[in-house]
């Protein structure tokens, strides 16, 4: 039997969303640099706002060069569609006022993002959201942290910065015994070494300022629904379910089905929230997906041999890296991550001396600077701590605080 | 909304619009595997544009209860029981697939029921190979693989939605995965035993409209013309690079097909 001829990753990343421009032929995804869009008549204007028919309004809403991104990245994923956002935090603020209001409570991995533990630990409270972080190698701890109000649970593919792998299927069940979604924050794989949406996941996020984009200049985030959560089944999602005034009443997962998260959160979290993409943007993170595999496979390819390095230098103490068969999750990484990851930790004795001579060393020999970045190093890890993330392209500062666990201590 | 069919719980989307007794009505049937989702694109507004609508989930289908029926004539049976339990004197018919088939029968034979007749990604007879039937039968998820494949024309697999940020193919894999044991495989089986296209056809005393896919691999426009050239003073709209799914493929041209015609 032949295989279903879906198009396959490379030709996505090329092409999925865009209709080449029948007047111009523009081979390019043109920038639609335009706040707002031209109305047939008034019916035409009615039937767009009252979501009867298809099309753009207003570019906080949506764009023409923004859902090339959108489709492009949701087609990746294996979604059923994306929304781009102003930057990862907001694709992740976005999920979280798209699914719960005052008086619900995460449980989050404790091992992700600083931004995103701030947010979470110190930002959300104020709007009555309250977060339980937990060990991402402890699954019974993310079990034992759901509540009666517990809306969603957030980890990240890879851990930050202890590099733990996330056991998406297990955790995902873990989110569907208690009727609630799964997100994960996909930045550090990307699409191309891991989809978690094929895990279990039911949503995923980027901060496409990363490695989607790839060169550094352009902030942008994604949110993309895998649009399997059975929202009317869990009983727990009334703006999925439940009337929405905003427009006449409607039941979002009544009328779009799987796509009833994205809708709600396009029509409502973008709509109000605003935090909209720049489609000049959307335009600079297409040119980055468009050669996201091959710049991941070199990724992978410089990582190991960093690795190589590190393991055989005498002023490294140890190196974390999920390849290695010393890796806590290296069993796991090798199923759920098989085309490798980019990212590595390492610890030196000797400080500091010896741990700037090393990091100067692996800062020569990568190819890039911030996360997902493909030229020169730009920033230096933390030099008061002997301990340093690195992905082949070693990471900001910000990508690790100076007392989590991993880090504190030395 | 849900209404008490044959004791059966049958649940019908509205377009977000009250029932209004002084409008007409249209009925949409979506065709195998799918659900009233299928004319999200379409059933909001013709709600909002004069137009009382049922945007049905066929029974046994998405949020219905009940068992898929054994044939398209007893499908249709229950499409005019649910009319009598809205008490509906008339309404018109539009159908994709499974569901044009469903149309075609219950406009054939309950001529004074049906005021229009809209059959969406139609072919008669509806052939199903033997390949994909089997897989359906094993309910082996490559069925629903083969089903979307087929159903998106090429340049539909690049997407460029109508709908800003949809993703067609991983929408419809979604829906259609969702639709439960045997779905699929009881709808096509009933699509590929029907053989009353041609009866129903003479019978017809309703307008009827054809909308197909110029590349519409699941019900190819060639397979449609026999039961088109048997219905007198019928109308047909092509769509122009479109598949099986023309409702979310081309949105837009249903939608201008459907005002225009209804
Ligand atoms: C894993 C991860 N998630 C989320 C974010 C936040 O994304 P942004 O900086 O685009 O808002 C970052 C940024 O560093 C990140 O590394």
């Amino acid at each position: 039997m032949a295989d279903p001829n879906f198009l396959k990753f490379d030709t996505l990343s090329l092409h999925a969303g865009q209709e080449v421009d029948p007047i111009t032929g523009a081979r390019a995804v043109p920038i639609y640099q335009t706040t707002s869009y031209v109305f047939k008549d008034a019916d035409h204007a009615a039937s767009l706002f009252n979501l009867e028919t298809t099309g753009h309004i207003y570019s906080r809403l949506s764009n023409p060069t923004t859902a090339v991104l959108e489709e492009r990245l949701a087609s990746l994923e294996g979604g059923v569609g994306a929304i781009c956002t102003a930057s990862g935090h907001a694709a992740m603020h976005l999920a979280i006022v798209t699914l719960m209001s005052a008086g619900s409570h995460i449980v989050c991995s404790q091992s992700v993002y600083g931004g995103t533990y701030n947010f979470l630990k110190h930002t959300m409270p104020r709007f009555g959201i309250e977060t339980t972080f937990v060990n991402p190698r402890d699954l019974d701890a993310f079990k034992d942290a759901i509540q009666d109000n517990t809306r969603l649970v957030i980890s990240e593919t890879l851990g930050n910065p202890g590099l733990e792998v996330t056991n998406i299927p297990a955790l995902a069940d873990i989110a569907h015994a208690a009727d609630i979604p799964l997100l994960i924050d996909n930045t550090f794989a990307t699409p191309y070494l891991c989809r978690p949406l094929d895990l279990g996941a039911d949503l995923v996020m980027h901060s496409a300022t990363k490695f989607l984009g790839g060169h550094g200049i352009a902030m942008g985030g994604a949110l993309i629904d895998g649009g399997r959560f059975d929202w009317e089944k869990s009983g727990k999602f009334p703006t999925l379910t439940e009337p929405y005034e905003g427009y006449h009443g409607i039941r979002y997962e009544e009328e779009f089905g799987p796509l009833a998260f994205l809708m709600r959160a396009r029509t409502e979290g973008i709509r109000d929230f605003g935090a909209c993409i720049s489609p000049t943007n959307s335009f600079q993170i297409l040119q980055g997906v468009e050669t996201l595999s091959v710049r991941m496979e070199k990724h992978v390819a410089n990582a190991r041999k960093v690795i190589e390095f590190l393991n055989t230098h005498d002023a490294v103490e140890t190196v974390s890296y999920p390849e290695l068969p010393t890796h806590p999750d290296h069993e796991l990484a090798k199923e759920l991550l098989p085309k490798g990851c980019v990212h590595f930790q390492f610890h030196c004795q000797r400080w500091p001396r010896s741990w700037q001579g090393v990091y100067r060393t692996v800062a020569d020999f990568l190819s890039s600077g911030e996360c997902g970045r493909c030229q020169k190093p730009r920033h230096s890890p933390c030099l008061d701590n002997t301990s340093a993330n690195g992905c082949a392209s070693p990471q900001e500062c910000g990508h690790f605080r100076r007392n989590d666990p991993p880090v504190s201590g030395y | 909304m849900y209404v008490t069919v044959n004791n059966t719980k049958i649940f019908a989307a509205t377009g977000g619009r009250e029932f209004d007794p002084s409008q007409p009505t249209i009925l949409f049937l979506h065709g195998a595997a799918m659900d009233h989702t299928a004319w999200a694109l379409q059933s909001r507004y013709m709600a909002h544009h004069g137009f009382n609508v049922f945007a049905l989930d066929l029974v046994g289908h998405g949020k219905s209860g009940g068992e898929i029926p054994a044939s398209i004539d007893e499908l249709a049976d229950s499409v005019i029981a649910f009319m009598d339990a809205m008490e509906l004197k008339e309404a018109a018919l539009v159908g994709h697939s499974m569901g044009a088939l469903t149309a075609l029968s219950a406009a054939g034979r309950y001529q004074d029921r049906v005021s229009a007749v809209v059959m969406i990604g139609i072919a008669y007879p509806m052939m199903v190979g033997e390949a994909f039937l089997q897989k359906a039968r094993e309910n082996d998820p490559a069925a629903y693989q083969m089903m979307i494949d087929w159903s998106h024309a090429r340049p539909s697999h690049r997407g460029a939605a109508e709908v800003p940020g949809l993703w067609m193919i991983g929408n419809a894999l979604r829906v259609v995965e969702k639709s439960g044991k045997d779905t699929l495989y009881k709808g096509l089986s009933i699509c590929a035993g029907y053989d009353g296209g041609f009866e129903a056809a003479q019978n017809l005393k309703a307008p009827a409209l054809f909308i197909l896919g110029d590349k519409d691999m699941m019900t190819m426009p060639r397979a449609a013309q026999k039961l088109i050239a048997a219905i007198d003073g019928q109308k047909t709209v092509m769509l122009k690079d479109c598949g099986h799914m023309q409702m979310i493929e081309k949105a837009a041209d249903v939608r201008s097909a459907l005002i225009e015609f209804l």
